[in-house]
């Protein structure tokens, strides 16, 4: 299995990588465009800042790429915002893959911005229906560091609670995202990559 | 529900893990990989890793350890101790550390948690404050201490935690040396008092005797985040017995 990560201006892969050599799987980190056209599975990961992450990936041409692959792509806490239409952080446009916008959380006395945590992640419906989610129990705790969230959609695979009810998870065709840092959410973080590989 | 934090602390010299009181007499505690390891499995929030030596000839060996530790856990990972440039952080991320820890060099240098903020995220950056109360015919109030609590500074604790989140921390990690090591309990109002004022998670630090500690920081205090060490090192507290007890006083925690 040829796994590619997505080099770009965004932050630490480090702890992804790691993740993935903790499962057994085999990567590359790349900017390439022919390297990421012709991976297997494909993960975007990203911490950082919305304007600068998509600044990086218009300058690398990346924006135009990964609109377009077919294979399975997990895009995981900025990477996954990065996927949506636009951010409130700084206004950004983004990618366009899921066509629904990231909103800043609203100050609410008692909730800190950014939610930094473990906060649970449960299905929209009664129980789990999608790949990435096999094996999970009903509620699971996942690792959160975010100020920015995507609303409930009919892309949502997984939705959490925190200030108010927000997708966890995305799915739409190929494409999978991920608020949480599953490469540092336990051992449900690492079934989610497993699941990922499996699709 | 988001859940309060259990926050394992490895206090790190010459490659091992150490524990004093008060931040001397200082008592080997184990090797960081495998403690760190077993604190993961035992359902730790996350890791903190404070290099109390951090001399340059030691750098290399604490990247190696971070390493080491990083590869091994899933969970978050916070290293500290002696870092003083984007450099420093830099190297600390890329050895796989998902957050770092300040303290001496931000009193020093203010402007560095700004730049560290811009450059790396605020997610990542965690200021450390080191507080001792001081009471003298003048005054009396909490005051930030440097260099493993043994200098006092000028700063106001309270005004100096407001300062460090307007400059982009993205946490702190509040040590009372009043109660560090002593097992008294965490220093509650102060911690309630930075709580209340802060819109930045506050993990409070010092002093952590019972299991009871933990319920009052979290409620009274109005922690986000308890940490300890040698309670844990020394196993006088278990963290899953730790967990169940606050889940069951109705404490938000991940089981």
């Amino acid at each position: 299995m040829k796994v590619v990560i997505i080099k770009y201006n965004a932050g630490n892969v480090q702890s992804v990588m790691y993740a993935l050599e903790r499962i057994g799987a085999s990567y590359e980190l790349s900017d390439d465009a022919e390297v990421i056209r012709s991976a297997e599975r494909i993960i975007f990961p990203g911490v950082g800042e919305a304007s600068t992450a998509m600044k990086s990936l218009r300058e690398s041409g990346l924006d135009k790429i990964i609109p377009k692959l077919k294979q399975p792509f997990l895009g995981t806490c900025v990477g996954m915002q990065l996927l949506c239409e636009s951010s409130e952080e700084n206004n950004t446009e983004c990618l366009g893959v899921f066509d629904i916008p990231i909103l800043k959380f609203p100050r609410v006395k008692g909730f800190k911005v950014p939610q930094t945590g473990w906060n649970n992640i449960v299905s929209p419906e009664s129980e789990w229906t999608n790949p990435l989610c096999k094996g999970l129990r009903a509620s699971e705790y996942v690792y959160y560091n975010h100020g920015y969230y995507a609303p409930l959609c009919d892309y949502t695979v997984a939705k959490t609670d925190y200030i108010l009810e927000y997708s966890a998870m995305l799915q739409r065709d190929n494409f999978f995202a991920a608020q949480f840092h599953s490469e540092i959410s336990g051992d449900v973080g690492e079934q989610i990559f497993k699941n990922f590989l499996e699709i | 529900m988001l859940t309060k934090r259990i926050i394992p602390c490895l206090d790190i010299k010459d490659g091992r893990t150490v524990k004093g009181t008060n931040f001397v007499n200082l008592r080997d505690a184990g090797d960081p990989v495998e403690l760190g390891a077993e604190y993961a499995r035992q359902g730790a929030d996350e890791l903190v890793f404070l290099d109390i030596t951090a001399t340059v000839e030691e750098r290399k060996t604490l990247l190696d350890l971070v390493r080491r530790v990083a590869h091994t856990i899933n969970i978050p990972f916070c290293v500290g101790g002696g870092i003083g440039s984007v450099a420093d952080v830099s190297k600390l991320l890329n050895a796989g550390a998902d957050k770092v820890s300040i303290n001496s060099s931000a009193v020093r240098n203010p402007q560095l948690i700004n730049e560290l903020a811009l450059e790396f995220g605020s997610q990542c950056i965690v200021v450390a404050i080191d507080t001792r109360y001081i009471a003298n015919e003048n005054s009396f109030q909490h005051i930030v201490h440097t260099h493993g609590g043994r200098k006092p500074t000028e700063l106001k604790t309270i005004q100096w935690a407001k300062e460090v989140e307007d400059r982009g921390a993205g946490e702190i990690l509040l040590t009372s040396m009043d109660t560090d090591g002593t097992k008294a309990g965490f220093a509650i109002e102060l911690t309630a008092e930075i709580s209340d004022n802060s819109n930045i998670p506050i993990i409070a630090s010092g002093g952590a005797g019972t299991m009871e500690h933990f319920y009052d920081v979290f409620t009274t205090g109005k922690a986000d985040a308890g940490l300890a060490a040698s309670i844990f090192h020394f196993k006088e507290i278990g963290i899953p017995e730790l967990k169940n007890y606050l889940k069951n006083k109705q404490i938000p925690m991940r089981i």
